[in-house]
């Protein structure tokens, strides 16, 4: 067997709550991101990713709030993502308790951030995030702001050159994926890997654990990040606790998940899976806290 | 009682903060030192790190720790190495031209090459999940099991001169390289244990018994 993959629960915060969209768009919130942050540590999740996927327009206090809490009981590493614009952004995630960074926006305007931040806190806390949307003309280009900012990046040529400034992993997000289930782009993600020897992290598209196996063997994927597929197997089976803050879009959670595209899966029945198509991944005793 | 008292070193090389949840987790009382003083009070020390192998050596000298820690593993009192903090223990590092270590274990620190023996692509930094292999039986690893997994994130790793020294091995890109090492009252490992959930903090807990032994 060849190396260890890692599977990555991706937990998108909008202000308290915990919210999933569909190709980063029209979120809806499906509860309290440490309720579920605590579940997916139980659960054998390899390592833990929040974004903040309006970080601008929120108070940052709250996102500090949450990753302090969650760190405190969580002993896998949680990276963290969305709005990071400065190098002092990145310090004062990293000192409320996460592990490792992403960056899109801020890199894309200033590459040189990638190269600074690597030299103050570690290639390895640096990863870059790159939102990909397929061009009528078939390239890939890179976008920011939740697949909304057009940029005219070539999404190869930009993983390249992310690596040689120093970033430690690559996420790459098939925007055109993102939230329906149907699969990953795996023509993208292998492209991308094939193109750098650094780890790359595919996200965006996962409707069921065959869509996970692709994007491993045929994506040549180093890691995967799941949001629905996980996130609509835990609604099924737990209540969910909701804060007083009940703003945004709740019609979803209260009325019962209706999303015929995706195959919901547990942490332990994708790895065992994985497991038995010959994929290596962390299974067996120390999957539990 | 009062709970043994724990020296993380700080010195602006990375993350402390998983390190300190983790003692606390297990009842240590963990403390952040950057002083020669302060460390000569603690019952044991952690040397945590990240980043590059220069910085760290070059930060530690400012703080006029280098002898510091000698001095403390001297004592004999419990010591914990992880990542680069394992790596600084070693004679020398490869990394970025040569650079001189602490020189407590003999041996040097080297990084995985971008192709393994077949050619294939290799990606650096490993970074996630890898098996332990134990060479013998130790204390630290107490109810841990051959072939368990632990956490990963790093470039470089250490090659012991005197083979002894190594107390497990782990895989990558087709090296069985020293995951973690035992000399003594030195305990160090590439891998995070605060990072490794269950187990990882079984080692946190291995420590504390240690360090109650005496």
């Amino acid at each position: 067997m060849g190396k260890t993959i890692r599977i990555i629960p991706r937990l998108d915060i909008k202000g308290p709550n915990l919210v999933k969209g569909i190709h980063l768009e029209g979120l809806r919130v499906l509860g309290k991101p440490e309720q579920y942050a605590r579940y997916y540590y139980e659960a054998g999740a390899d390592e833990l990713a929040y974004i903040d996927v309006v970080a601008s327009l929120y108070n940052r206090n709250s996102l500090h709030d949450i990753i302090s809490r969650t760190a405190r009981e969580i002993f896998i590493p949680l990276m963290v993502g969305g709005g990071l614009r400065t190098i002092e952004d990145i310090r004062a995630v990293l000192r409320a308790g996460a592990d490792k960074v992403s960056i899109n926006t801020a890199a894309i305007n200033n590459p040189q951030i990638i190269s600074e931040a690597a030299n103050i806190f570690g290639s390895s806390t640096i990863v870059v995030s790159i939102e990909a949307i397929k061009e009528k003309d078939s390239r890939y280009l890179a976008y920011t702001d939740n697949g909304r900012q057009f940029t005219g990046v070539e999404v190869i040529e930009w993983a390249k050159r992310v690596e040689s400034l120093g970033a430690g992993e690559i996420v790459i997000t098939s925007v055109d994926r993102d939230g329906t289930g149907e699969g990953f782009d795996l023509e993208l993600t292998s492209a991308v890997s094939s193109a750098v020897s650094i780890p790359v992290i595919a996200h965006g598209g996962a409707g069921s654990i065959g869509h996970i196996k692709q994007v491993i063997l045929e994506g040549k994927a180093d890691a995967v990040a799941v949001a629905s597929l996980l996130h609509y197997n835990y609604l099924i089976g737990h209540k969910i606790e909701l804060g007083s803050e009940k703003e945004g879009n709740t019609e979803f959670i209260s009325n019962g998940i209706k999303s015929s595209k995706i195959n919901s899966a547990d942490l332990s029945g994708i790895k065992k899976y994985l497991f038995e198509q010959g994929i290596n991944c962390r299974i067996g005793e120390n999957c539990n806290a | 009682m009062l709970k043994p008292q724990v020296g993380i070193i700080d010195y602006d090389m990375g993350n402390m903060f998983s390190v300190l949840r983790a003692c606390e987790q297990v009842d240590l009382l963990p403390v952040l030192i950057s002083n020669k003083k302060d460390m000569n009070i603690c019952d044991a020390v952690i040397l945590p790190g990240v980043g590059a192998f220069a910085k760290a050596m070059e930060n530690l000298k400012k703080l006029d720790l280098i002898c510091g820690i000698r001095d403390f593993i001297a004592s004999d009192k419990p010591f914990m190495g992880i990542c680069l903090g394992m790596q600084l223990l070693f004679s020398e590092s490869e990394e970025f031209g040569k650079h001189k270590g602490l020189d407590i274990i003999k041996g040097v620190v080297k990084r995985f090459s971008p192709k393994n023996e077949r050619n294939n692509i290799v990606k650096v930094p490993q970074v996630g999940w890898n098996k332990l292999n134990f060479n013998g039986k130790f204390s630290i690893f107490n109810d841990i099991k051959d072939g368990e997994y632990m956490y990963f994130v790093h470039s470089y790793y250490v090659v012991p001169e005197n083979k002894k020294d190594i107390a497990t091995t782990t895989n990558y890109a087709d090296i069985d390289f020293c995951s973690s090492v035992v000399s003594g009252n030195v305990m160090a490992f590439q891998f995070h244990p605060e990072k490794s959930a269950g187990k990882g903090l079984q080692i946190y807990r291995n420590f504390a018994e240690i360090i109650e032994r005496g």
